[in-house]
């Protein structure tokens, strides 16, 4: 388990370094030099731009550069915003705290309606089962900004219950505010992990060990707590995971179509101002926990199931 | 060579076929040929001309002149949808070829020469699926600008790991089947090996993977221009009509909820045909390896 551990680690770090050497370098490539953003329509003296590249560091070899970044980030020093000159840090801590928000707000949906309708329709077989698995499967269909689009134009326009846009003050005015965008974020994931719950159970109640209980004369809510639940755990725990550390990439649509400043928000708007400092940092604060959580979700499924440490270290 | 093994040969060859679609299967292709149909011949079908609106007909209800009625600038609602089918359907087309074009090479590499050129792609693949296809687009638009060809690329480039991973696996069991032995000792060359036969008979795969892709590229590009990074207004495009968030906020639903249904059915579809060519009712193995392919 030890090994398993230093092995997910050893991967999640050599990712980590090549996923910040591509968002780094990926900004590099972009067309025109960083500083023109500064002056606008306005072109300076070549003094005045070589003053201005110096003070942002922008002379220094592509390499050098890319070390100092990450010396800094692995400090926690995110850089400066090149529109507005705050700390990264400081200019994403807000948005930071709305997109965890909605994406623990989602996770929580995902882990009550994707796993509660899969075992629902894998322990009630007949017309349950038939309901659940056509609403599932509509689901895994329906992209955020679909649900996003349907869900404003019938709870927030017509009927009213929910706001359309932006975020309301204190605790309930978040949870008001962020129920549609959490909804819209968790239905296609929903739909996943119902999926593979339903269908990692069926395998389950159709082994051995099973029929060995039942036949044992174990009641069947036993039966079920004891040998189906523990041994289905694994690979729905591994969808979950996975599919909870892909809401952080969704989030930025979600947010878009109902106006959240989040991480997204604030993605898209430094690409338009071309304020890469902040883009950098926002993308690998996303990669990162991305990464992060689908190493958290291997590990607790290795926890689980021994037999799954060698398939998922391959 | 012993016309046994000719035998085995031809009959691994006559194996691919495509699999009985069921019920379920005809009515996701009769939607989906619908849908290819609407977009092939456009302007015939669409009853007025997408980009040119009338503004003293803005937001006309639906009825003879319009069947979905207009838009805020008096544009007809259907015939953008139709026209809409157009771009929503080349943009995912393109990224799933693009990524088979780079796939395919890559992974029969991998699965035949093993080694340490198997271990650099399969690190490779791994760095790619680390980072959300999503971003990646999201990121490619941040360098080269907005547009519809960055992130076709960017989505190409992000979609290799699931199609990659999945044909090394299927070309690593082909290759220790016995009818490679037989080809390897006819003096067969490994080209000509993975092209002609293992390409083959990993054929309904690929057809299968790939539909599922499509699917999720549809989702991604429409996402896209959903935020103003692909597809570029005025231009109609499925994402684009679907995030209308004026008309929605005004009370004019329409549009937006016709696209919707549209971007439903069209991925439904393409998942249910997906996973009739692949044979087999989806498992949880399936599920783990596509890993909701976002």
């Amino acid at each position: 388990m030890i090994g398993f551990v230093a092995k997910r680690l050893g991967g999640l770090l050599l990712t980590l370094f090549v996923a910040s050497f591509a968002v780094y370098g990926a900004v590099y490539l972009a067309p025109g030099s960083p500083e023109s953003v500064l002056f606008g329509s306005h072109p300076p003296s070549p003094e005045v731009r070589a003053a201005v590249r110096h003070f942002l560091g922008l002379d220094r070899p592509f390499v050098a550069r890319y070390a100092i970044w990450l010396g800094n980030v692995a400090h926690g020093d995110l850089g400066r915003s090149v529109i507005s000159q705050q700390a990264v840090s400081d200019r994403i801590s807000a948005p930071l705290n709305v997109t965890l928000a909605l994406v623990a707000y989602a996770a929580v949906l995902i882990v009550i309606f994707g796993v509660g309708l899969g075992l629902l329709s894998a322990l009630k077989p007949g017309p349950i089962d038939a309901t659940v698995t056509g609403v599932v499967s509509l689901a895994t269909a329906m992209p955020a900004f679909v649900t996003a689009a349907l869900l404003t134009s019938f709870f927030a326009v017509r009927l009213g219950w929910f706001p359309s846009y932006g975020l309301e003050a204190g605790f309930g005015g978040w949870l008001r505010s962020l129920t549609l965008p959490a909804v819209s974020l968790a239905v296609i994931s929903s739909g996943l992990v119902a999926r593979v719950t339903r269908t990692a159970t069926r395998q389950v109640i159709a082994s051995d060990h099973v029929t060995t209980a039942e036949a044992r004369g174990l009641s069947r809510r036993r039966t079920i707590r004891s040998h189906v639940l523990r041994n289905s755990a694994g690979p729905v725990l591994s969808v979950t995971g996975l599919q909870v550390a892909s809401l952080f990439a969704g989030a930025v649509v979600v947010e878009q179509a109902f106006g959240l400043n989040g991480l997204g928000g604030l993605l898209i708007s430094s690409i338009e101002q071309k304020d890469f400092p902040v883009v950098q940092a926002i993308a690998l604060l996303l990669v990162t926990a991305f990464v992060v959580l689908n190493a958290v979700a291997d590990v607790l499924v290795a926890a689980l199931d021994p037999g799954a440490r060698s398939a998922v270290a391959r | 060579m012993t016309a046994a093994v000719e035998v085995a040969i031809r009959r691994r060859r006559r194996a691919v076929r495509l699999p009985a679609l069921g019920a379920s299967g005809w009515v996701a292709l009769t939607a989906v040929a619908l849908v290819v149909l609407a977009a092939l011949f456009a302007p015939l079908l669409a009853p007025h001309d997408p980009d040119t609106g009338n503004l003293l007909a803005a937001y006309a209800r639906p009825g003879a002149a319009h069947w979905l009625g207009t838009d805020a600038t008096g544009r007809d609602i259907a015939s953008r949808l139709i026209y809409g089918a157009r771009t929503s359907l080349l943009g995912p087309a393109a990224i799933v070829a693009l990524s088979l074009l780079i796939g395919v090479p890559l992974a029969l590499v991998s699965a035949w020469r093993g080694g340490w050129v198997a271990f650099v792609i399969t690190r490779m693949l791994d760095v790619l699926f680390a980072i959300p296809g999503l971003l990646i687009a999201i990121l490619a638009t941040a360098v080269f600008g907005a547009g519809l060809r960055a992130a076709v690329l960017a989505l190409a480039v992000a979609y290799l790991p699931y199609t990659a991973r999945i044909i090394v696996s299927a070309a690593e069991r082909e290759r220790r089947q016995e009818y490679v032995r037989a080809l390897t000792v006819q003096g067969a060359s490994a080209l000509s090996i993975s092209t002609r036969h293992v390409l083959r008979n990993i054929a309904p795969l690929i057809a299968s993977q790939s539909t599922v892709a499509f699917a999720y590229a549809l989702i991604d590009l429409a996402s896209l221009s959903f935020l103003g990074l692909a597809v570029q207004p005025p231009e109609a495009d499925w994402g684009v009509l679907a995030s209308d968030r004026d008309a929605v906020l005004q009370g004019h639903s329409t549009q937006v909820v016709a696209a919707s249904v549209l971007v439903i059915v069209t991925v439904l579809s393409l998942f249910v045909l997906g996973a009739r060519l692949a044979g087999e009712r989806p498992t949880v193995r399936g599920f783990l390896r596509r890993r909701g392919a976002r």
